[in-house]
């Protein structure tokens, strides 16, 4: 089963995926030039996790800044968790905000209407 | 040894000074900015490293300013985008043309008086492609708040992956996160190519 761990940079967040738990955390900023290249591994385990899933899968996304090329690939990620929770599988997708920041808020929201998987909106207050 | 070395060096400094006091106005270029409110500016290739650096300085002078984080993050939200704009566009230049190495280059400028940040970048784009960014910034300056979530969210679910990965989002996050109109303007230098100016406001 595989178990990623990418460190966080200035530009990039830092990742766990642990498919053994069916948990998926990405956490600090993104803000690559070329993420496609950064988010293959994720998207490649994650599709692989997708054939054969844990009964829940749990997603923590906790972004202080992420840019318009990163966020395509967050929404590849977002859509293999659809497949997954289409198949009747419990996914819930969790949301972290500062305060304050409504940006962050709308581009969880934006997801949301796109993605058909449970969301929570978490307010980090600090 | 030494100070026969320190002796020319101080030599070759003062000759260099006064032949450039003459040809440019360092004074001037300093007053212009100075009333201008310019916080950082840049002209030439913009490359991964810089792209780097210049996010590093300004997150230190965003933070020193003491901003408040909602004003911060979007300032360097915006910053992020139209630097990276700056980066992909310079690489779709350079494999677009051979040769003219001066037209991958890039200007970019964000100054901040009392009430607002200014983001300005310039760069030359080919003739032929002013009609169709003319056309999607209008498009974008022609919605509202609720209208740009929706074609953010449109643009965002199409299927498909530009090879920069942007997607044509760029623009329509930036006239989001701004709140503003994005103001732009197309100079013709000369018959295949103009140089395209992006300002962009964001109120404190």
């Amino acid at each position: 089963m595989d178990k990623i761990t990418i460190e966080g940079t200035s530009k990039t967040p830092t990742i766990i995926f642990d498919s053994e738990a069916g948990l998926l955390e990405l956490k600090g900023r993104s803000i690559p030039e070329n993420s496609i290249e950064f988010y293959k591994p994720v998207v490649e385990s994650l599709d692989k996790y997708s054939q054969e899933p844990k009964d829940k899968t749990s997603v923590n996304i906790q972004l202080e800044y992420f840019n318009t090329s990163s966020s395509k690939c967050i929404l590849d990620l977002f859509k293999k968790l659809e497949s997954i929770h289409k198949t009747g599988k419990d996914v819930v997708i969790n949301w972290f905000y500062e305060e304050d920041d409504e940006d962050m808020l709308e581009a969880g929201e934006d997801y949301q209407a796109i993605i058909k998987v449970p969301f929570k909106m978490i307010e980090v207050t600090n | 040894m030494s100070f026969e070395r320190s002796t020319t060096k101080c030599a070759l400094v003062s000759n260099i000074s006064e032949k450039t006091a003459m040809k440019f106005d360092i004074y001037s270029f300093y007053k212009k900015m100075e009333h201008n409110d310019i916080m950082l500016s840049f002209k030439g290739d913009i490359t991964s490293e810089l792209l780097s650096s210049m996010l590093q300085i300004m997150e230190t002078k965003l933070e020193n300013l003491d901003e408040q984080p909602k004003v911060r993050k979007k300032v360097y939200n915006v910053l992020v985008e139209c630097l990276q704009n700056l980066y992909h566009h310079r690489d779709e230049m350079r494999a677009d043309m051979s040769g003219d190495e001066a037209k991958n280059q890039a200007i970019f400028m964000i100054s901040k008086n009392t009430v607002e940040y200014n983001i300005m970048t310039g760069n030359f784009v080919r003739s032929d492609k002013v009609g169709s960014l003319q056309a999607r910034i209008d498009k974008i300056n022609a919605m509202d708040k609720d209208e740009l979530k929706q074609y953010y969210q449109d643009v965002l679910s199409l299927e498909g992956f530009s090879e920069k990965g942007g997607g044509g989002l760029g623009f329509i996050d930036i006239a989001r996160k701004s709140g503003q109109k994005l103001n732009y303007e197309f100079l013709k230098i000369e018959e295949n190519f103009s140089f395209f100016s992006l300002y962009i406001k964001i109120s404190q």
